[in-house]
């Protein structure tokens, strides 16, 4: 079952066939292929590349969990399994599992409208939901302590019917869901274009309304680029610390997502903890990066079939 | 076997969330940063007191951070139910802002509503390699000074004030007080926005030469890095801090926590209060407890913010307001 022996001659033809029928023409002096170039200069860039990566990205990796476990798996579990630790990452998975089907429920026919349809305004719909990446995640939740906060337009409105916003779970998923807001839309518009709206037209032409158009035929040709768009939106929504932590109050227990629990440990000398919670944050993050490899790999596999 | 207790413990707490009984209560403590530890000691003793005294069960959930901007969040509707902030000038904000307080709070409690004063001290490495003694060590060129941003931290404007005070009584004028204090943030890397932010760049990342920083926290940094031998220089002059607390009058009206947050904070005037408060390296208010643990502080002249600079609204104006003489300095 050597799938990839079995495929290497059409790749090859696949290289080979437009050199001959375009006549490619190197630039003069220039190398045709990157392997060509000398030994050591392929060497010295690969071991440089895997230099920083190792230095950059794999031993800052290995010294959360090193710190973690410095003290013994015992010290690990109880930094682990304390009620304020536990807090936070209930927390954590709270504004997660709410802002990223929020995301979902938006982005999806936000993407939809975008890539589909051409509207007066769809350029101002595109720069509304590239927001979230352009302003500084500070500014983000500072928005809402203007809105929602006491001295703000909704404050005193919000205290008079004893409406918890800011410093309270509410506040921590909506500033969630506004910084994460571009993940899914943005992954499926590119995808949504580039596949056009034939598909679309046709099945309408035989007789579908507009539901059964979107979960026949869009949603199977867009659900690889949903899935990883809801992977990184989801990967952020754990990880983000600035505008969480202006909407936070940083109430011990209460209102302190994992992030946030982190650096009150790491303030309070208690770094077996903090490095304890950063490693299930980084096995979050590793999680959700083999997700992500392997969505990436069957819609490969989706691709090629 | 205790760390199981622990794990389960902290499961129930998980599975059953915020689900309270009737006569359990809850307090929120809004602190500046350096009393995590002396409350985290604190809030069970007083639990117990106020089980003993009434039956009722109290939590008191902590938030910590630089005291003004702790003040900005109780502002912005951080439900607090007390505050224990750095200085009486963040607390002031509270009713000039939004009137979530009388104007009087400072009134309500005994030695202007501070249970615990400090003073600010220096901490240095090792050997004391630069040979800091006193505050005219820190404006020679060459040492690294480390202090927070007297704009979002109460004990960085006790550093500064405390400069300031020494440089005034020793070049005579404002003026020589104000070269001195720039003198002095030229010397100055890094402006963190709270004391334990200073603390930890000094002590984890290991820039500067000195650390001004309160004397609980000089204490506390030194026996959390044991090893590395950090010395305390008490200089010959230094100012009095008063870490003033007041209930959130607006807040516990709300949440019907008045007496439970009222005696909360007579509790750290108590004995059992002031005994914990010297444990965590705080000069105790009450006469009785300080002349027990007089050998746990250095004797230092110290000059109270009412005789040197006016109180403190007077100094936040003339120094720490924007467009202040700090802005003037520290602009360049």
């Amino acid at each position: 079952m050597d799938l990839t022996a079995a495929a290497r001659p059409f790749f090859n033809m696949a290289v080979v066939v437009p050199s001959v029928l375009f006549k490619v023409r190197p630039l003069a002096g220039a190398p045709l292929r990157a392997t060509q170039d000398p030994r050591w200069v392929r060497w010295l860039l690969t071991g440089i590349a895997l230099g920083f990566l190792g230095f950059f990205l794999v031993l800052p990796l290995v010294a959360v969990f090193g710190e973690a476990l410095r003290r013994g798996l015992g010290a690990y579990f109880t930094a682990v399994g304390d009620a304020d630790a536990l807090a936070s990452v209930k927390l954590t998975l709270i504004a997660a599992l709410i802002s990223v089907p929020a995301n979902v429920v938006f982005g999806v026919p936000a993407a939809w409208c975008i890539a589909k349809y051409s509207f007066r305004g769809k350029s101002l719909l595109i720069t509304l939901i590239d927001l979230p990446f352009a302003v500084s995640p500070v500014i983000s939740g500072l928005i809402y302590v203007l809105v929602f906060g006491a001295q703000g337009w909704l404050g005193p409105w919000l205290i008079e019917h004893d409406v918890k916003i800011i410093f309270a779970v509410p506040g921590i998923v909506l500033a969630t869901t506004f910084v994460t807001f571009p993940f899914v839309a943005r992954e499926l518009i590119p995808l949504m274009q580039a596949q056009g709206s034939e598909e679309e037209y046709a099945a309408i032409t035989l007789g579908a309304n507009g539901w059964q158009t979107f979960w026949r035929v869009t949603l199977p040709n867009i659900k690889w680029g949903l899935l990883y768009g809801v992977i990184l939106c989801n990967a952020r929504a754990m990880g983000e610390f600035g505008a969480v932590s202006v909407v936070s109050g940083h109430i011990r227990g209460e209102t302190n997502t994992m992030p946030l629990h982190v650096e009150i440990l790491y303030n309070e000398y208690n770094f077996v903890g903090a490095f304890a919670v950063a490693s299930l944050l980084a096995l979050l993050a590793l999680v959700t990066l083999v997700l992500k490899s392997i969505v990436e790999w069957r819609h490969a596999q989706a691709h090629a079939a | 076997m205790k760390t199981s207790n622990h794990l389960i413990f902290a499961l129930l707490i998980f599975l059953g969330g915020t689900g309270a009984s009737a006569k359990n209560i809850q307090l929120l403590n809004v602190s500046y940063d350096p009393t995590r530890e002396f409350y985290a000691e604190f809030n069970p003793a007083f639990a117990a007191h106020w089980k003993a005294q009434t039956g009722d069960t109290v939590v008191i959930k902590q938030s910590h951070g630089g005291s003004g901007k702790q003040a900005r969040g109780v502002i912005d509707g951080l439900q607090a139910d007390v505050v224990t902030l750095a200085l009486a000038a963040d607390i002031d904000a509270l009713h000039e802002v939004a009137q979530l307080i009388p104007r009087d709070w400072q009134q309500r409690l005994s030695h202007n509503a501070s249970p615990y004063t400090s003073t600010i001290v220096f901490l240095v490495r090792k050997g004391n390699p630069k040979a800091i003694k006193d505050w005219n060590d820190l404006v020679q060129p060459g040492v690294a000074v480390i202090t927070p941003n007297p704009k979002t931290s109460g004990g960085a404007r006790w550093n500064y004030l405390a400069a300031w005070a020494y440089a005034r009584r020793h070049t005579g004028s404002e003026a020589g007080a104000q070269k001195f204090v720039a003198s002095l943030f030229k010397n100055v890397p890094v402006l963190d926005s709270g004391a334990r932010g200073s603390t930890t760049t000094f002590v984890q990342r290991g820039i500067g030469d000195v650390l001004l920083a309160w004397e609980n926290e000089a204490h506390l940094a030194q026996k959390e890095f044991r090893a590395e031998g950090y010395e305390i220089v008490v200089p010959s002059l230094s100012i009095l801090a008063e870490p003033p607390v007041c209930v959130v009058d607006k807040n516990v009206k709300k949440k019907g926590t008045q007496a439970v947050a009222q005696a909360y904070l007579e509790y750290l005037f108590s004995e059992e209060g002031q005994h914990l408060a010297v444990r965590h390296f705080y000069r105790p208010t009450s006469p009785a407890v300080a002349r027990k643990y007089a050998q746990n502080f250095p004797q230092l002249e110290l000059v109270t913010i009412d005789a040197a600079f006016g109180g403190w609204p007077q100094a936040q104006k003339t120094h720490f307001a924007d467009g202040g003489v700090f802005d003037q300095i520290y602009a360049r």
